[in-house]
């Protein structure tokens, strides 16, 4: 050849590649999340906005940081710890200390996916693994729930909150959230206004209606597996039917689908590529699994929530479903 | 036999195999262009290993003069074939030369007399109609007649079916589902007379109770004219258009979209009763029985955006490269890559000294733009690999345990069934060489057999 002046390239096949990588991936999945952001403007205001730059500066900062020998900023392009950042951000309450969002973000990126080698080497969910740590550390300021007030550019006193500093009076109102009221007080709130979203609660979680929408099209672009949605709604609406049917008055399936951070989990969290299983069979014990530990955690444990821990223990046990279920092979019957 | 027949009438859907991907099939380029004949070079390579199986034994002399057709290799065993030379010339060497696989290899070399009128003169095969089955399968043999989608396998022994066994559907494969290749397109549109009649002496020596043509949709021009030969044909025939989909043209897939049945791990389509047959190898039965041409020459497409040219070609076996890139106009300087074969599993060249062998089904110039090189990221656990194999094996798992040289866990995990599709590779998101990593497993684990049936004896 090199008498012609051509230079080729000796590899082999295949010669052709589809066009989807990894950061176009990361970033479908940052795009869709933009949705909820908006929504999460709209019924809690500039609050909303300042934890999200928060927790997505701590989670960015501590990406370039522990990366900067290595080509500065590479690791940054692939979008996954700006969805790690958005993630953990939507799962905080509205009024929620920014230093405090700040330091989940450091601990997501950090202890969630750097020290187990970085993308694709973590086993838990870096952003839930953020938000458990913050719920261990500071349980009072997690568990404070705002209403929507519908003022945009105001700032809740308690997001300026500094360490040491504890923030004595809150301006806004506070409420239960749909599914502590329901625990503790054994109300439930409108189907309606958990689909639309007009409750309080974390950030992205509100708005069932819209997580349902954009789980539909991740779906249908292929970022997600329909499996995992499938398995854990399908078994949370089974188990909670049935113990509805018992007895009326544990919550009604719909309630227990749009109440607190299901739909918001189901379709980020407990889809995250790395975390969940391989295989189709893995897959099914692994969202099945979820959704039984949801409805255990939210009808009999302490906590009114469970969506967190059921999925990081799921995520625990992935490693071990990725090596014992097997996939079936063609001529091996 | 259960025939689940393929695809559905009234919804119009096609029948297919589960998983598998959909490269570019990048076919316009060829695939309206008529089949040419490329003028006889000056020289010949012939590779005593064009096929899968033994090498042939060569029966010329060097300085021998040899006439268009005539015997220059027999068969070195029962998997292995005839070779025979292209044109009328002289052998002018029986030495090493480089094998498109890669190695040096022996070959014979044979200098085309300029004056000779290139006519073959060889003497007529008896009629198939009146040969008994031995003599037709070693005839098979002697023509040198090897499977002509790319594995070059021995045509005769698949034709030889085992007592015991028996082949209830014939299948030709005419899908070609490799992107780029259109050769198998143009021969069932040009010679399709051809394929009807070589299937026809094939059924003479098998009674199959059903032969389907399998075509992807995406030559409706095939699909229209074989289908109204099938109609005016005595045999039971029939065309099966099926989806555009890769691999589709894999034995199992074929298998799988037309009968919805698989082969068992490690047996052979007969095993399910079945026989598939690239349509190229059943006109070269055709021509050597009804015009006494052993297979000499074959149609190849010669393709990519880096070749000024791109064609069809009927090429003498053992032309070279350089010929056949140089008759189609040559080569741009956006050549990134040259191949033989499809871009999926094709054999990339560093020389164009190489010559067609007999399972050569295509010369590709594969331009910059057309193999975007690809950035590496780790494996995010995606799944597209586990949903793109057609095979249901778990890629990314084998890719983790080759890379960790895992051998015994990889055969546990079933990598000796990788048919080395490429489906993997293609849609990994991470850019993971997945496939080249199981080509090295695949390797590593029947050398440990070996080596352990050798200590054991």
């Amino acid at each position: 050849m090199m008498d012609r002046g051509y230079q080729v390239q000796i590899s082999t096949a295949p010669f052709l590649h589809d066009t989807t990588d990894t950061p176009k991936l990361m970033w479908e999945v940052v795009y869709s999340l933009m949705p909820v952001v908006l929504v999460s403007f709209y019924f809690f205001g500039m609050s909303a906005l300042l934890v999200i730059v928060a927790s997505v500066g701590g989670c960015l900062l501590t990406e370039w940081f522990f990366n900067r020998n290595d080509q500065p900023g590479l690791s940054l392009r692939d979008g996954s710890a700006l969805i790690t950042g958005l993630l953990l951000a939507l799962t905080l309450p509205p009024g929620f200390p920014l230093w405090m969002a700040f330091l989940g973000g450091v601990v997501a990126i950090g202890v969630g996916k750097l020290i187990w080698g970085g993308l694709g080497h973590n086993i838990f969910n870096p952003a839930l693994l953020g938000r458990a740590f913050l719920q261990a550390a500071f349980p009072t300021a997690i568990t404070t729930w705002e209403l929507p007030d519908g003022k945009y550019l105001g700032v809740r006193g308690t997001n300026l909150a500094v360490p040491g500093y504890q923030a004595d009076s809150l301006d806004g109102l506070t409420g239960a959230t749909p599914l502590a009221s329901m625990k503790f007080e054994q109300e439930s709130t409108e189907i309606l206004n958990l689909l639309l979203g007009n409750t309080s609660g974390s950030l992205g979680e509100t708005s069932g209606l819209l997580l349902v929408v954009i789980g539909f099209y991740l779906i249908y672009r292929r970022i997600i597996q329909w499996r995992i949605p499938v398995g854990i709604l399908g078994t949370v609406f089974i188990v909670t039917a049935v113990f509805y049917l018992i007895d009326s008055q544990y919550p009604s399936p719909l309630f227990m689908w749009f109440a607190g951070g299901l739909m918001f989990a189901t379709v980020y969290m407990a889809t995250d590529l790395v975390t969940s299983p391989l295989t189709p069979r893995g897959v099914w014990i692994y969202s099945i699994g979820i959704g039984i530990l949801v409805v255990l955690i939210r009808l009999f444990g302490g906590l009114p929530e469970g969506v967190m821990y059921a999925i990081l223990f799921m995520n625990a046990a992935t490693p071990l479903l990725n090596r014992f279920s097997k996939t079936r092979v063609y001529g091996h019957r | 036999m259960k025939i689940k027949w393929p695809g559905n009438s009234i919804t119009g859907t096609l029948a297919s195999f589960k998983h598998g991907v959909h490269p570019n099939e990048s076919k316009e380029l060829t695939d309206h262009r008529q089949i040419e004949r490329m003028p006889f070079s000056d020289h010949f390579i012939l590779h005593l290993s064009q096929h899968t199986g033994v090498p042939s034994i060569p029966v010329v002399k060097e300085g021998q003069k040899v006439r268009r057709g005539e015997l220059i290799a027999k068969p070195g065993g029962f998997v292995s074939v005839g070779l025979h030379t292209p044109v009328d010339g002289t052998v002018t060497a029986i030495d090493l030369f480089d094998h498109p696989k890669g190695q040096m290899s022996p070959a014979i070399k044979i200098k085309t007399d300029p004056f000779s009128p290139q006519i073959s003169r060889q003497p007529p095969v008896p009629s198939p109609e009146q040969l008994p089955l031995n003599t037709f399968i070693e005839l098979v043999q002697r023509a040198g007649i090897v499977g002509m989608g790319g594995a070059a396998f021995p045509s005769h022994v698949k034709f030889s079916v085992p007592e015991g066994k028996e082949c209830k559907v014939m299948m030709l494969n005419g899908c070609e589902c490799e992107p780029y290749l259109t050769c198998d397109h143009r021969v069932m549109v040009e010679y399709s007379q051809e394929l009807l009649d070589g299937t026809s002496i094939l059924q003479h020596f098998i009674g199959a109770e059903a032969i389907y043509i399998a075509i992807e949709a995406n030559k409706p021009d095939a699909i229209h004219i074989l289908d109204q030969a099938c109609q005016v044909s005595e045999l039971p025939i029939e065309v099966v258009p099926l989806k555009v989909k890769y691999p589709q043209g894999a034995e199992k897939m074929m298998i799988s979209a037309i009968l919805g049945d698989e082969i068992p791990a490690g047996k052979l389509p007969l095993d399910v009763g079945t026989m598939v047959s690239n349509v190229g190898t059943i006109v070269a039965l055709s021509q050597y029985f009804r015009k006494s041409l052993p297979l000499v020459e074959r149609v190849i497409t010669v393709s990519g955006t880096a070749v000024r040219r791109p064609s069809n070609l009927l090429v003498p076996i053992g032309t070279s490269m350089r010929e056949v890139v140089d008759y189609c106009g040559g080569l741009t300087d956006e050549l990134a890559r040259i191949l033989l074969g499809g871009p999926m599993m094709g054999v990339v060249q560093k020389s164009l000294e190489v010559p067609v062998l007999k399972g050569t089904s295509g010369i590709l110039a594969l331009s910059h733009d057309e193999v975007s090189d690809f950035d590496t990221y780790t494996c995010i656990r995606c799944g597209r690999c586990l949903d793109a194999c057609p095979l249901f094996l778990n890629p990314a798992r084998l890719g983790l345990l080759a890379r960790k040289s895992l051998w015994d866990e990889m055969e546990d995990n079933h990598v000796l069934d990788c048919f080395e599709c490429a489906a993997c590779s293609f849609v990994c998101p991470s850019g993971i060489p997945l496939v080249q990593s199981f080509r090295v497993g695949k390797a590593m684990v029947r050398e440990k057999k070996a080596r352990m049936a050798s200590e054991k004896g």
